[in-house]
């Protein structure tokens, strides 16, 4: 037998034995995706029914979330982050990066605070309260008026400072 | 913080000293009197050695948002101990039984799919050594604010050899339908932190990995199954994988708008900047050490790119007025630490020792100046400038 045709005889047998697929893992179920899926898209695709507004995003944040992040968001230096200040520096010698200056999203502001906070108890807010407390940290920049609702279609809407600010790298 | 490095530039004395000694008592050097210790089950190392340690450092006032940092100068070759692996995490190290662990594939494939970690472990296997390198690694030199040593500067990175399954085997199995353009990874821990990879790396190196130096992965280093992106950003390696969602469009999560973006001076940010671009570091002699007089001295560092092979590292004695080509530890492997090595005769004067690399593409290492020039002072990730180590005529190293 040539060379060629043994190695084309083992690429064949090696090939017989790699499956294209192998038959692992078991068919996930509709709720068990619904369950884990918890991403939300700028376009407000994964936000969920509910809505609220900074009124009652200000109550909310007196019990859960002022203690690490202060007063009205304000932050605690070298602590904890501030959610707001910063709009207008960016391109400056001291640019300081807040939701309010930076974040390109409000809808990526709603999917950290569902998944991520409060930092200690992540995951037990329910929709309303992180609409409400989304709207309250965007009324606290000035992104929108007080008594704004914000839900599944108004909060993919609201255009935030720095949307414009990004480009895609070309390394 | 101990000086361990000392140590080891005075071993030669100590050997020295030592036969000296055990010539004059007439005794062979390095006899056991007695019996050795017993065997054990897993191994610990000598207890004459200083046991090298991670540094850690929180970045806020809860812990579990910060980072732990390798000891570079400490360590020997390219492959870092699994215990000495760097850590960076945002909600704490989470503990995960593997039997009640699960990895989910869904959106667009055609079969949406669970896997256990045991599962996961029966498709074929692929074992790779690669660095990985958090993008935000020698954020103190760009910010001009330098630390004293290369462990505190340089250790956000760490060399591995992996092992898991690659991430295109799971995709098939799946069924990968032709509109799928980026794969959000998500991992199991407190903050469920998320990351958009294009379909692109996802087919081409990305692993899902279970394997570390031959052990499971620890779990600080994503116990049961984490990914492994080689070459990128090390934020992107999601740790604690439990979900991987293939869509047409990227998440734009936290960490991919809010941070491991780059500020330019213009105020505009570069997203997406995944690929760690190529760099070098001398980790002995360096910053912290100190040198026992003139003589011979090896000076050795690690280099390391995203981008592929290191082609060559050049290592200069007095702040890059001349270069010479240092030594390349065998084999260069693709997207893995490089050891190099350069012999030096010390003068005993004043020098300032540097070191540059080049890829296999022909990228050089910038200077400090060079690379503030384009990206800015303010770029924040994905710094890579040479690095200088000053030794002074008493011996002791600074950084500059
Ligand atoms: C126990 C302290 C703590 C509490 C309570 C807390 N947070 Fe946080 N928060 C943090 C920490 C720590 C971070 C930084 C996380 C990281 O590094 O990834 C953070 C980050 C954030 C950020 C991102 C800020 C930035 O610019 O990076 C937002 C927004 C936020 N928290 C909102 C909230 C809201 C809303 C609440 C109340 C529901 C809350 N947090 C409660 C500790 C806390």
């Amino acid at each position: 037998m040539s060379k060629l045709a043994l190695l084309l005889l083992t690429a064949t047998l090696l090939h017989a034995q790699q499956p294209k697929t192998y038959g692992f893992g078991k068919p996930a179920t509709a709720d068990q995706i619904a369950a884990a899926n918890i991403t939300v898209f700028p376009d407000g695709t994964g936000l969920p029914a509910g809505s609220g507004n900074a009124a009652k995003g200000a109550k909310i944040f007196e019990v859960r979330c002022v203690l690490c992040h202060g007063n009205k968001g304000a932050g605690k230096e070298g602590r904890y982050p501030a959610l707001v200040g910063g709009q207008g520096s960016l391109g400056t010698g001291k640019p300081k990066k807040t939701v309010g200056s930076y974040w390109p999203y409000a809808t990526t502001v709603w999917d950290f605070i569902h998944r991520a906070m409060p930092f200690n108890q992540p995951g037990s807010l329910p929709p309303n309260d992180v609409y409400s407390l989304t709207a309250y940290i965007l009324f606290l920049n000035g992104i929108i008026p007080e008594n704004a609702e914000l839900n599944a279609q108004s909060l993919p809407q609201v255009k935030m400072p720095n949307r414009d600010g990004f480009v895609r790298a070309k390394h | 913080m101990r000086k361990p490095d000392r140590r080891r530039f005075l071993t030669t004395t100590a050997a020295i000293a030592g036969l000296t000694s055990c010539s004059s008592k007439d005794q062979p050097p390095a006899a056991q009197a007695s019996l050795g210790a017993h065997m054990r089950p897993y191994g610990e190392p000598s207890p004459y050695e200083q046991q090298p340690v991670r540094v850690i450092r929180e970045l806020t006032a809860s812990k579990g948002t910060g980072s732990s940092r390798t000891p570079l100068q400490d360590l020997y070759g390219t492959i870092t101990p699994s215990p000495l692996h760097y850590e960076r995490h945002h909600a704490g190290v989470p503990s995960i039984d593997p039997a009640q662990h699960q990895l989910l594939i869904h959106g667009m494939v055609d079969k949406p799919l669970t896997f256990t970690p045991a599962e996961i472990h029966r498709f074929p296997s692929f074992s790779r050594i690669y660095f990985l390198e958090c993008g935000g690694n020698m954020v103190g030199d760009l910010a001009g604010n330098p630390p004293p040593t290369v462990q505190a500067s340089h250790g956000l990175v760490s060399g591995t050899e992996w092992t898991g399954v690659p991430l295109a085997t799971i995709l098939r199995e799946a069924g990968l339908q032709p509109e799928a353009k980026w794969i959000i990874a998500e991992g199991a821990d407190h903050s469920r932190m998320a990351r958009s990879i294009p379909i692109e790396k996802c087919l081409d190196d990305t692993l899902i990995a279970y394997g570390q130096n031959g052990e499971a992965l620890r779990p600080e280093q994503g116990y049961p199954l984490r990914l492994l992106v080689p070459g990128w950003e090390g934020n992107v390696s999601v740790k604690w994988l439990r979900r991987l969602f293939v869509t047409d469009k990227p998440a734009m999560s936290v960490k991919e708008t809010a941070y491991y973006s780059e500020l330019r001076p213009d105020g505009k940010a570069e997203q997406f900047s995944f690929v760690m671009e190529a760099r070098s570091v001398i980790t002995k002699p360096s910053g912290g050490q100190s040198l026992q007089g003139p003589g011979f001295y090896e000076i050795t560092g690690l280099s390391w790119t995203g981008t592929g092979k290191i082609a060559k590292v050049e290592v200069s004695t007095d702040g890059g007025k001349s270069w010479a080509e240092a030594k390349l530890q065998q084999p260069v492997l693709d997207k893995a630490l490089v050891r190099f090595l350069y012999p030096w005769q010390w003068d005993g004067k004043d020098a300032v020792l540097q070191s540059r690399c080049t890829d296999e593409t022909g990228y050089t290492q910038p200077t400090r100046d060079q690379l503030i020039a384009t990206r800015g002072p303010h770029s924040g990730y994905h710094y890579n400038a040479i690095k200088s180590w000053y030794v002074r005529a008493d011996g002791s190293v600074k950084h500059v």
